[in-house]
Order: C-alpha cells, then sequence, then structure tokens
C-alpha cells in the first residue's frame, strides 16, 4: 500500500457505510428486480460515471477477491482502468481480464462473452434505474405502477414501434421481467446480453449511485424480455459479419471504422474475450 | 321493458365537495350562492345525486355550465375520488360492492373492462403522440392481451366502425380533425366491449356536419352493441336524439327527471322550463 491510500479504510469506504450497501445488496436479493433505495455515499469520482457500481465493488470486495472491470466490453477504456486502478489503490486485491479468473466483475453496459459460473458476482454500474421512466416522469407514480403490476404503457410503447416501423426498435435497456414479479431495467447493455441474465448461475447486482438505488438477480432466476406472444424477443443479428481480429461469428461485434481509409469492420467488443481466441490458435 | 332489469349503474347520493366546508353548510342550513356556502365558500359540486342507469337504455344528463355534469362524469370515471356516495355496477361483483371503494388496482380494471370514457376534450382520453391503433391497443394491452396481432385486427374493427381508414391508423391522433380525434375516442372506450360507455359533451365544440355524422355513429353503435349510455349534453337537440330518458341538473343537484319526451314537452320545473323555452 503507498502512504497515501493508508489514511483510508480498506476499500476506501468506512465500515458503516459498507455494512449499509450489504444490507440493501441483502435485501435486493431477497427481492429479485426490486430496487432498494440505499445512502448512496461520496466518492472521488463524479455520480454518474459507475459510483453505484464501485460502492457495491467497495463494500462486498475482501482480500481474496480478484477484481475485473470492463467498459462495454472492453478492459483497457479510461474508465475501466481507472477504476480498477482505484479499487486495487484501497484494497490491494488481484486484478485481472480473464472472466473465468475473477470474483467480481464490474461492468458498464456489458456481459462478458464466456458464462460465468457459481460463486462469480457481475456489478453493473446503472444510470436510470426506473424502466418505466420512458412512459411516466413522476416517481410517485412509477412506485404505484410496480406495487400493482401495471406494465401496460410498457407494452403500449413496444405495441407503437411495431405499429410504426414494423418492429421493435429498443436496443439497449431492454426491458425484463424478473420471476414473473418486477419490471426491470437491466442498465443499458445491448438487448443480445439479455438473455443472458435468465436462469445464470452467477449473481447480477445492479448498483445506481446518482440514483440511489440497488437492484439484483439472484442465481437461477427467471429473466423474461418484454415481447408479445406472436410477436418473439429477438436480439441483434450479425449473420453474414465476423470479428476481423479472431474471426468469431458468435459474439457481439462492434462496427469500426478505420481512420484512413474509412473502410467499415467488425471486432469483438469483448476484447478480452477476443484475446483469448486469439491465443489458442 | 328494460326497466325491469337490473341496473348496469346505480348510483346513490354522490357528493362531491370541493372545500373543508363548515358547520352551516355541511348540515345544509347555511345560505348558498348557487352550489357555493355564502359563509366559507365550500363548493358543493355534486350534491345528492342519485341515478340509474338500464341496460341498453340511453340515460341523458343536461344542465348549465356549472351544474355538476362533468363532476359526475369524472368520479364515475375515477378521474377524482368523490366525498361520499356509493356507486354500483352490474359487472363489478354483482353490483354488490361501491366502486369507489375498491383498491386502485380494482379500479384500473374497472375503467379498462366495465367503462368506457369519451371526454369533451380528446387531449384527456388520447395519447396524442401514439398512433390510433396504439391508443386502442392500450385498452386492450391492459385488459390482459398480449398478442400484437390481435391488437391490430381489433384496432382495425373499431376504427372502420367509426369510419376512420384503416391506412391512417398509424397516425396520431395529434395529426386528425376534432371529428376524427372524438371518433378515435369512441373506438378506444368500445375496446374492451364496455357494458357502459359515458359521453361528456362528445360533440361540444364540433362543426353541424360533424355533429351529426358523431351522432350517427353513436346511434349506430347503441343498435349494434346494445351498450348503455350516460351521456352528458348541455345541448338539448342532442339530448333529444339520443336520450330514451333524461335528468336535468342545477347547481349540483337533480332537479327533474323522466322521459325525454316528457322532461322537452312538459318540463315542471322552474328552471327546466326556462332551459326548454330558450333552446327551442
Amino acid at each position: 500500500m503507498t502512504k497515501a491510500s493508508r489514511n483510508y479504510n480498506y476499500a476506501f469506504l468506512d465500515e458503516g457505510s459498507k455494512r449499509e450497501i450489504r444490507r440493501a445488496t441483502l435485501k435486493a436479493v431477497a427481492i429479485p428486480g426490486y430496487q432498494v433505495p440505499f445512502g448512496s455515499r461520496e466518492l472521488p469520482i463524479g455520480r454518474g460515471w459507475g459510483t453505484g457500481g464501485i460502492q457495491l465493488t467497495l463494500s462486498l470486495i475482501g482480500p481474496g477477491d480478484v477484481l475485473k472491470v470492463i467498459d462495454q466490453g472492453s478492459d483497457e477504456s479510461v474508465n475501466a482502468v481507472n477504476i480498477k486502478k482505484f479499487v486495487g489503490l484501497c484494497t490491494n486485491v488481484e486484478t485481472t481480464t480473464e472472466a473465468q479468473r475473477a470474483t467480481l466483475i464490474q461492468t458498464r453496459h456489458r456481459i462478458p462473452e464466456r458464462d460465468l459460473e457459481d460463486g462469480q458476482i457481475l456489478i453493473f454500474q446503472v444510470p436510470l434505474p426506473e424502466p418505466l421512466r420512458i412512459v411516466e416522469a413522476r416517481e410517485e407514480i412509477t412506485k404505484k405502477m410496480h406495487a400493482e403490476k401495471d406494465y401496460a404503457p410498457l407494452w403500449l410503447q413496444l405495441y407503437e414501434s411495431l405499429i410504426r416501423y414494423s418492429k421493435v426498435t429498443i436496443g439497449a435497456e431492454y426491458p425484463c421481467l424478473v420471476e414473473g414479479r418486477y419490471m426491470m431495467n437491466p442498465s443499458p447493455i445491448p438487448k443480445y446480453d439479455n438473455p443472458k441474465l435468465h436462469e445464470a448461475k452467477c449473481l447480477y447486482l445492479f448498483g445506481a449511485g446518482r440514483e440511489k438505488k440497488i437492484y439484483a438477480i439472484p442465481p437461477y432466476t427467471e429473466v423474461v424480455s418484454l415481447a408479445f406472444d406472436d410477436v418473439p424477443f429477438e436480439k441483434e443479428s450479425f449473420e453474414g459479419r465476423h470479428c476481423r481480429l479472431c474471426g468469431a461469428t458468435n459474439t457481439y461485434l462492434d462496427e469500426v471504422f478505420d481512420q484512413r481509409t474509412g473502410a467499415q469492420y467488425h471486432q469483438c467488443s469483448d476484447s478480452s474475450y477476443c484475446r483469448e481466441q486469439r491465443g489458442k490458435d | 321493458m328494460f326497466l325491469n332489469e337490473t341496473p348496469v349503474l346505480s348510483v346513490r347520493d354522490l357528493v362531491v365537495r370541493f372545500g373543508e366546508g363548515c358547520p352551516a353548510c355541511l348540515n345544509h342550513q347555511g345560505s348558498m350562492e348557487k352550489n357555493r356556502c355564502a359563509h366559507c365558500g365550500t363548493v358543493w359540486a355534486a350534491n345528492k345525486v342519485s341515478l340509474d342507469v338500464y341496460p341498453g337504455e340511453v340515460l341523458g344528463v343536461v344542465g348549465e355550465s356549472g351544474s355538476g355534469k362533468t363532476t359526475l362524469m369524472r368520479s364515475l370515471y375515477f378521474d377524482f375520488p368523490p366525498t361520499s356516495g356509493k356507486a354500483l355496477l352490474r359487472d363489478y361483483k354483482d353490483g354488490q360492492k361501491n366502486i369507489w371503494k375498491a383498491s386502485s388496482a380494482k379500479q384500473r380494471m374497472i375503467r379498462n373492462n366495465i367503462m368506457g370514457m369519451v371526454y369533451q376534450n380528446p387531449v384527456m382520453g388520447l395519447r396524442m403522440n401514439y398512433s390510433a391503433a396504439s391508443n386502442i391497443a392500450e385498452k386492450i394491452i391492459a385488459a390482459g392481451s398480449r398478442n400484437a396481432g390481435q391488437m391490430t385486427y381489433r384496432a382495425k374493427e373499431l376504427l372502420t366502425a367509426v369510419e376512420i381508414s384503416t391506412s391512417r391508423m398509424g397516425e396520431a391522433p395529434r395529426n386528425f380533425s376534432g371529428g376524427m380525434q372524438q371518433r378515435v375516442q369512441i373506438s378506444k372506450a368500445l375496446a374492451n366491449n364496455p357494458a357502459l360507455l359515458l359521453l361528456d359533451e362528445v360533440t361540444t365544440g364540433l362543426d353541424l356536419s360533424v355533429q351529426a355524422r358523431v351522432l350517427d355513429l353513436i346511434r349506430k353503435i347503441k343498435a349494434l352493441y346494445g351498450i348503455s349510455i350516460l351521456l352528458v349534453s348541455h345541448d338539448l337537440a342532442v339530448i333529444r336524439m339520443l336520450a330514451d330518458r333524461t335528468i336535468v341538473m342545477l347547481d349540483g343537484s337533480i332537479i327533474e327527471s323522466g322521459l325525454t319526451d316528457q322532461i322537452l314537452e312538459d318540463p315542471q320545473h322552474a328552471y327546466t322550463q326556462q332551459l326548454v323555452h330558450s333552446l327551442l
């Protein structure tokens, strides 16, 4: 530990704060998909930069943990690198880029391509936890709608996009019903990742620092993406495309443009998976 | 004769009060300026209103502005809770339970499945930025259907019934004319085959030829679906054309009721006499 970080408590937050966050997390796990309010703490980064996720990470992390941080699939982006540096500085835990080695993975807007296992925890950074916010601006009303399980306006939104564009146009933040009870916003992951939430072996935790909410999907929980009986849920299709680096056809691909030539190509959004695939060959 | 049957809707002693009230007006002893207590300023928007709507009948409600017609309609549609009173629906718990005491989830079910409302101002009844088809689908979704094809089929069916071309069902009612907006509202209200249709000044503000089309449509709906209608209007011509029975409201109370012809030809109350006289 460096001299500066020795002045802080282990994992930056004081023990009382960590306990409060863990208590909210336990409640969230007990009521899958329900948004539990918590007292979001001040951190050395601004609200809206992943403070919800960081607080979850800091309150759960212990000396034996291995941490991985990803930002839209990438381990190398500024946000991911700095969060990893910060947590490393105040805990001294080992960090990794390999999804299967990590016990805690903090992520912004992606789920790793590799399926997570028992005992692993995936922590999402959530900007807007409320799935009903697009149809109702008032918190008082959305709370009531959750209480009465009144999700008709979301279905209407879905129907409207079918009428207007003949297809469902929601790409990210695709709402899903957790364990048949609470409608949940899975954070801005592409809808490609939604099926991975269903009956997963790992624990998913969601933290919204600015909005002061924590929610969770415990292992082996039913998660159903919003869809009509006769218009099934469909994730993005990358048919006919492959990763330019590893050649994968079964991953979520980012569209990239060559700055010099302007040529368009695709590559895996999950950079560590891509590197792993290339190492195999 | 339909008057022998169980009423679709019974309202008993509806009171809607805006204000706390004072000993004088709460005991109905103080002097009133119209429906406003002279002492404390409390407005008695509806005062002991009772009525029955029988199966297949059109009950007209007439009265001047501020007489409590819309207050009656909007409290029936749960837009605001009444101060006191009882409303029973034949199709809700066999008319044994007061709908104003039901939970908000139950009230939403009643709004969606048993009643349909057409507001004077289409902005209140329609989602102006959603397509006409979605406006109808909203009701069907709320009733529990999760089948998009079924919704589209029903939307087409209803829009055709109100003479709106199905080629325009993807357009938002914002872009429609006033008469078309009213017809979309009517089709939305009919989406779940309700037992009771509440029409609040549906033709007010429309020009005469459009008024005639909307009125024709309501007559057609009545003949076709045998639905009961509670029709509020200040226009006696509309009442004469559509209503079987009529009640006359003044300052929040019912002052006269009876068969429409009887009310219009042989009014008993001084106010009704004046109303019929001034308009005919």
